[in-house]
């Protein structure tokens, strides 16, 4: 069967369905953050996917951009899970309730 | 079948899977184990871009993504120094009712992308996703947003050794 562009959207779909599986899930805030930025890699996919069959470089410039602002978003997230993790000594989202009602 | 077909196969297979691999690891609790899949699973998603001739983003992806992002988690998880995940108690219930959810929305969008019939009647793919072209488009079309971002990572530099610092003086 020849490999069309509903191919490459099915995976992606399944990648992001699976990193959203990981953050519903997972309760290590770490583990949470990396399922993150699997549905971050499944819209990239989609991305070049679409630039591809329709011809259209924007969406390539496009993940470039995403692919950059996703590495500074971690840089920030990552300083803030230690600062965090200075304060509380605990990775354990159950752990952190300091806004619950 | 061609061998575009086997190797995109292959490379969605272990995409697939790597990431299965990254939420649930039977193999340990430790989040060093989620971190090396996560890099299997770019990787393989660098080989997904190759088949679709987005060369420069395959190549960046290997850079950016694997090279720092994960290097970034890991030495996270060092610096934190995490030991196996302890064992709550598991809460059936909950863990029952995401994946029943996920796996619907799954479904949903599987059967969306294959019933709206996208795939029909597109013109020959030639779109070459080379260096030059991006960087054209880059320098001429996406220059606003091209500068800002070079902005926002020194805005996420100082941003981070801020929050480092132990106290604020």
């Amino acid at each position: 069967m020849h490999v069309g562009l509903e191919h490459y959207l099915v995976v992606s779909g399944l990648l992001f369905c699976l990193g959203l599986l990981g953050v519903i899930t997972r309760r290590n805030i770490l583990v949470m953050y990396m399922s993150l930025e699997l549905m971050l890699n499944a819209a990239n996919l989609a991305l070049v996917a679409f630039s591809r069959f329709n011809n259209n470089l924007n969406g390539q410039v496009m993940v470039f951009f995403i692919i950059t602002v996703a590495a500074a978003e971690v840089s920030v997230g990552l300083a803030l899970i230690v600062a965090l993790y200075r304060k509380r000594q605990t990775a354990h989202v159950e752990d952190l309730t300091a806004m619950k009602l | 079948m061609a061998l575009h077909d086997i190797f995109f196969y292959v490379f969605a297979a272990l995409t697939l899977l790597c990431g299965f691999l990254v939420v649930v690891n039977p193999f340990s609790r430790s989040p060093v184990t989620s971190a090396m899949f996560l890099v299997l699973t770019i990787v393989s998603m660098a080989g997904l871009f190759v088949l679709l001739h987005a060369f420069f983003l395959a190549a960046v992806q290997i850079l950016v993504y694997a090279g720092a992002v994960i290097v970034l988690f890991l030495f996270v998880i060092m610096l934190l120094d995490l030991k196996e995940e302890d064992r709550r108690k598991l809460k059936v219930f909950s863990l029952g009712a995401g994946v029943i959810s996920v796996g619907a929305v799954a479904g949903l969008v599987v059967k969306g992308i294959l019933d709206s019939g996208i795939g029909k009647n597109l013109p020959a793919a030639t779109a070459e996703g080379a260096t030059a072209p991006l960087g054209k488009l880059l320098f001429t079309d996406f220059i606003l947003p091209f500068e800002i971002v070079s902005v926002l990572l020194l805005v996420a530099m100082v941003g981070v050794i801020l929050l480092s610092k132990k106290e604020l003086k």
